[in-house]
């Protein structure tokens, strides 16, 4: 059984601009226009556009939302103030992870909440499902699905506010990070948040999918000048792969918990019951495979499944990989025995029956440097930080 | 060279024969179609001089920084030489496919194997398919 990979409100743009196009996760996006380097560049220097209107996005309103909410997410979502926005994840009864998320309490023009749950693509239907499964009968609470009705773009790099400023307005910068707001523009409502998946400094929109194209469109015009280019895909895998995020599928899976996972931040055990805690109590004390960020000698990159071993034994898998643009390195994330962690333990990756010898280093590869004079007092959300 | 004169095999690599002292010699590359497809090239893999190569078979490697490739040898024979700065100008496989970017040059086993290869508009027709 295939279906059709369904295209964003922005696929005839992609086309037009000789985007090539994939099927990612039932959806047609760009895995780049031009290259992939050339992209991740601009977003590392200027700004880059991403269409990211697969993400998944489920709005939920009424009395009981944050506390359904509160229930499914490692992080306290009861107590997250309007205007804030928490990344954590939804595990199941064992601890295992279904999804990573990003939660946004945000309030209405008529001054009613909205929590905004927004979830990877591959993901939408289970975590959908998930949602209403652990939803009390008859509780006080809306769950709508407002992926296909809605476009998500993110404009990510230094040049970022510049560029959000011109096209929207001054106000909406000052956002500080991992913080939301819903604004009236392009003549209806429009969601922005001080987030990303870049390492960058950034903005992610949300608009009515019959806007997207218009938003897009100015986007471009007020960036162009500034360096911004649109970027695929293939740039925001390589982008996200060194700054150390994990990617839903590779680093995560419903086997992994978040300890594992290094994102034992975005768990919150105190005066916190949710489904799967009882479960990471135990496994927090448990002695289980890592992820780590590796640095391989040479220029051949290690592929996902790749196994990495420790004097001829096998005592990981790389999960993704890639040549880094920004540090011209061959980069890997991989998950590796407990007794292998140490960093004077010597490894190497066997890339197609070739052994490539790797360093364990810390995660993330890059750090951006970040304005101090800017109000980043919570810039520490998401660090992808990793031991 | 002139793209239209080489033959190509349908992993397309580009082959261009010629006369040396004698032998039948065949420079090999990779087509600019190929190259467009690929970008961001990062990485290459060469064989060392000397060694036997049957068509078909794999040669080396480029990679970019989506995916690897393998490298087809378009005939059978024994390498000769390599261009050996091209791992370390990857650039030139885009800039100058036809020419500076030539990878491989092989001392012929025999010609039998050239009759799989494609002319030039039999090729544009596959990448035309390909698109």
């Amino acid at each position: 059984m295939s279906t059709l990979p369904a295209p964003t409100p922005l696929y005839s743009w992609h086309v037009e601009h000789a985007g090539r196009m994939v099927d990612f996760s039932g959806w047609s996006l760009p895995v780049q226009y031009d290259s992939i380097i050339s992209e991740h560049k601009a977003t590392r220097t200027a700004a880059g556009l991403f269409d990211i209107s697969h993400m998944g996005r489920f709005y939920l309103r009424g009395p009981d939302a944050a506390n359904v909410l509160d229930r499914l997410v490692t992080r306290r979502i009861a107590n997250l103030r309007p205007g804030r926005i928490r990344y954590g994840l939804i595990t199941n009864e064992q601890g295992g992870i279904l999804d990573d998320v990003l939660v946004s309490h945000l309030e209405m023009p008529d001054g009613q909440p909205l929590f905004l749950l927004v979830v990877n693509a591959g993901n939408r239907d289970k975590i959908g499902d998930w949602i209403r499964q652990h939803t009390p009968e008859g509780g006080a609470v809306e769950i709508c699905d407002q992926t296909a009705a809605t476009a998500m773009l993110a404009v990510q790099g230094p040049r970022a506010e510049a560029i959000v400023a011109g096209t929207l307005d001054s106000e909406v910068c000052k956002l500080g990070y991992y913080r939301g707001s819903v604004t009236t523009h392009f003549g209806g409502s429009c969601i922005v948040s001080r987030t990303g998946y870049t390492g960058e400094d950034g903005f992610e929109l949300i608009v009515p999918a019959e806007r997207g194209l218009e938003v897009w469109q100015a986007l471009c015009r007020t960036g162009g000048p500034l360096g911004l280019k649109p970027s695929g895909l293939g740039a925001r895998d390589t982008l996200r792969l060194e700054a150390g995020m994990p990617l839903y599928g590779h680093e995560l899976t419903d086997e992994i918990d978040p300890f594992q996972a290094g994102l034992g931040f975005a768990v919150t055990l105190k005066d916190h019951e949710f489904i799967g805690r009882p479960a990471l109590e135990r496994r927090r004390l448990t002695d289980s495979p890592q992820r780590v960020g590796l640095v391989l000698d040479g220029r051949r990159v290690a592929r996902e499944g790749c196994p990495v071993l420790s004097s001829g034994t096998c005592v990981g898998r790389v999960t993704s990989g890639t040549f880094s643009p920004t540090l011209q390195k061959s980069i890997a994330m991989a998950y590796l025995a407990p007794d292998c962690l140490g960093e004077a333990i010597e490894l190497g990756v066997d890339i197609r029956g070739r052994l490539q010898s790797a360093q364990r280093v810390p995660l993330p590869f890059y750090q951006r440097v970040r304005d101090a004079s800017k109000n980043h007092a919570f810039s520490s959300d998401f660090q992808g930080s990793t031991r | 060279m002139n793209e239209e004169q080489l033959l190509y095999a349908p992993t397309h690599e580009w082959v261009h024969v010629a006369e040396e002292n004698g032998e039948r010699i065949a420079t090999i590359g990779i087509s600019a179609f190929a190259v467009e497809l690929l970008t961001d090239l990062v990485y290459m893999e060469l064989p060392e001089v000397g060694k036997e190569l049957i068509q078909g078979e794999e040669f080396g490697e480029v990679e970019s920084v989506k995916a690897v490739s393998p490298l087809y040898s378009p005939v059978n024979g024994q390498v000769v030489a390599v261009n050996s700065e091209l791992p370390d100008r990857l650039e030139t496989l885009s800039d100058d496919p036809y020419n500076e970017g030539w990878i491989l040059k092989v001392k012929l086993a025999g010609d039998a194997e050239l009759a799989n290869l494609m002319d030039y508009p039999t090729y544009q027709k596959q990448c035309a398919e390909e698109g």
